[in-house]
């Protein structure tokens, strides 16, 4: 599991952002215990957003988001997330996609 | 520029919104396009292979300038198991002929392209502009945008939403639900370069040929996926994708399928010695035909991925894109020069083109095949490419077993793993599907 943290930061670091700092463009709902998707995102986020903090919540750190929606997807019809883009401009910027 | 009011809107500067775009600025309408990146290409993720017939009925001479890869004369489709490939590649040199079928394209510097053609053929085109919120008036009829830009609502006689698998606009204004886990899929995807003189050796092609590689099996781990190998001219795009449900199911971390795919003996000696420059994740419409959403309302249409217009099958989704967004920018064109209004009525025309075009064709044809292969992943994705790589090998590996053994000891690993009535059952389904 630690391997796997190490190589998806090694990934992240390929890519070029602009963070809109103190903006963050998703958020997740307050919680006591996470509902089995929520927790699900700290595994299959590709980008290893979400984790797992010491009272069992999950939080998101959205920096490395590639915007693919997956966590939309997911968690925003149950209330989990709220999810919006970036501001114009910000945010991941592929340069091959 | 909010005192004007522009004949149509686009949200989205891929390839369904530069098709629609285009095809309306290029007919004299007045049309602002808005992407949120801060170049058209920055926020789009494809593998990427384009269909050269559906670019050229949009932009004809488009070889002449646009930035094209490779084009394709080898396409090779892989079942494998934890060890193997069991291979089936079709290869001809009719590919090789003056105006090619296929090409590979990196997208970020194909869409600056595209959006240029945009610009060139009279529309105005806004980056770095999130669109926020459709604005509808007392009839609920779309008359225009807000967007994160200070500035009123920019209005419109219609809008085209190509807004992406994960567009904001139409979920929040109703038209279309968020895509369900099941309608779509995670692909990852990683560029990998590589001298060009090492591809055309490693794969055996010559000036700008190029090869794709299509893999399922054991890589996906039981869920329904897809793996994926592009020789770009200097580089190797590749990939894995799988269902968001059976992700959410499984737990598996996408980057790790994609690094296990990366290691795979049949994969790895083509990877050998690359630099990897860039990491991306995007989501592709798995849906079908059942998934497809209301497609056109009072002021507005919605074209490509967001409306989940994806051949799952043949792995199609920018033609489908680029030809929803040009029958769309037709059918505004139409409707416009009647002087007719942008009614839900008179948009329908929309729905009528497409109907007849091969994007509702195709998608109405595999309209079950989604299904089939989602509630069977394992069976399609495990099971059976670890039969057939068994199959394989018994056919192939000469240990001095009489051959009536071998093939006997073949069949009964079928029918032990599937049973008669199962492999009967899962044929008849998959030709009923394909049908």
């Amino acid at each position: 599991m630690t391997t796997s943290v190490v190589r998806i930061e090694d990934k992240l670091y390929q890519n070029r952002y602009l963070v809109d700092a103190g903006r963050p463009h998703i958020k997740v709902r307050q919680h006591q215990s996470p509902s089995s998707n929520l927790l699900a995102l700290t595994l299959v986020c590709p980008a290893n957003c979400y984790g797992v903090n010491e009272h069992g919540q999950v939080e998101v750190t959205a920096d490395g988001c590639m915007e693919c929606g997956t966590c939309r997807v997911l968690c925003e019809e149950n209330g989990d997330i709220d999810w919006s883009y970036p501001r114009g401009g910000f945010g991941v910027l592929f340069k091959f996609g | 520029m909010t005192e004007e009011k522009f004949d149509a809107i686009v949200i989205g500067a891929g390839m369904a919104g530069n098709a629609a775009a285009y095809t309306m600025a290029s007919r004299g309408l007045n049309v602002l396009q808005l992407e949120r990146g801060e170049y058209p290409g920055s926020k789009n993720v494809q593998g990427a292979i384009l269909y050269a017939n559906m670019l050229e009925t949009i932009i004809p001479d488009f070889r002449d300038d646009a930035p094209l890869e490779r084009h394709l004369v080898e396409q090779r489709f892989w079942v494998m198991d934890d060890t193997s490939h069991t291979g089936m590649h079709y290869r001809s040199d009719d590919f090789n002929e003056p105006t090619p079928n296929r090409y590979t394209i990196i997208r970020a510097q194909f869409d600056k392209w595209f959006s240029r053609k945009v610009r060139e053929a009279g529309a105005t085109v806004l980056c770095e502009t999130t669109a926020t919120e459709l604005v509808l008036n007392a009839n609920g009829r779309v008359v225009g945008v807000r967007t994160d830009r200070a500035g009123d609502i920019i209005h419109a006689e219609v809008v085209v939403l190509a807004e992406g698998v994960n567009g904001l606009l139409g979920t929040r204004a109703g038209f279309r639900k968020v895509p369900k886990p099941e309608t779509v899929a995670l692909a990852v995807k990683e560029m990998h370069f590589v001298p060009e003189e090492v591809i055309a050796e490693r794969f055996g092609l010559t000036g700008d040929q190029g090869c794709v590689i299509e893999a399922a099996g054991t890589i996906s781990r039981g869920m329904a996926g897809l793996g994926f190998l592009y020789t770009n001219k200097e580089s190797i795009s590749l990939g894995i994708g799988c269902l968001v449900s059976d992700l959410a199911e499984t737990l598996e971390r996408p980057y790790a399928l994609l690094d296990a795919f990366k290691e795979h003996p049949s994969i790895r000696p083509l990877l050998a010695g690359s630099e990897i420059k860039e990491y991306a994740a995007h989501l592709i419409p798995e849906g079908g035909f059942k998934a497809i959403p209301q497609l056109f309302g009072s002021g507005w249409v919605v074209v490509g991925d967001a409306a989940q217009l994806n051949n799952a099958v043949h792995r199609e989704g920018s033609n489908l894109a680029m030809t929803s967004g040009r029958i769309a920018g037709e059918a505004i064109f139409a409707i416009k020069s009647q002087r007719r209004p942008m009614t839900r009525e008179n948009l329908s025309l929309y729905k009528a083109m497409l109907d007849k075009s091969f994007v509702l064709k195709d998608l109405r044809k595999y309209k079950d095949m989604p299904a089939l292969i989602h509630t069977n992943s394992r069976n399609f994705f495990m099971t059976y490419p670890q039969l057939l790589s068994q199959a394989a090998q018994n056919f192939v590996r000469v240990d001095g077993t009489p051959k009536i053994v071998k093939e006997r000891a073949t069949s009964a690993a079928f029918i032990k793993a599937r049973s008669r009535w199962g492999l009967l059952s899962d044929a008849v389904r998959l030709a009923l599907a394909w049908r």
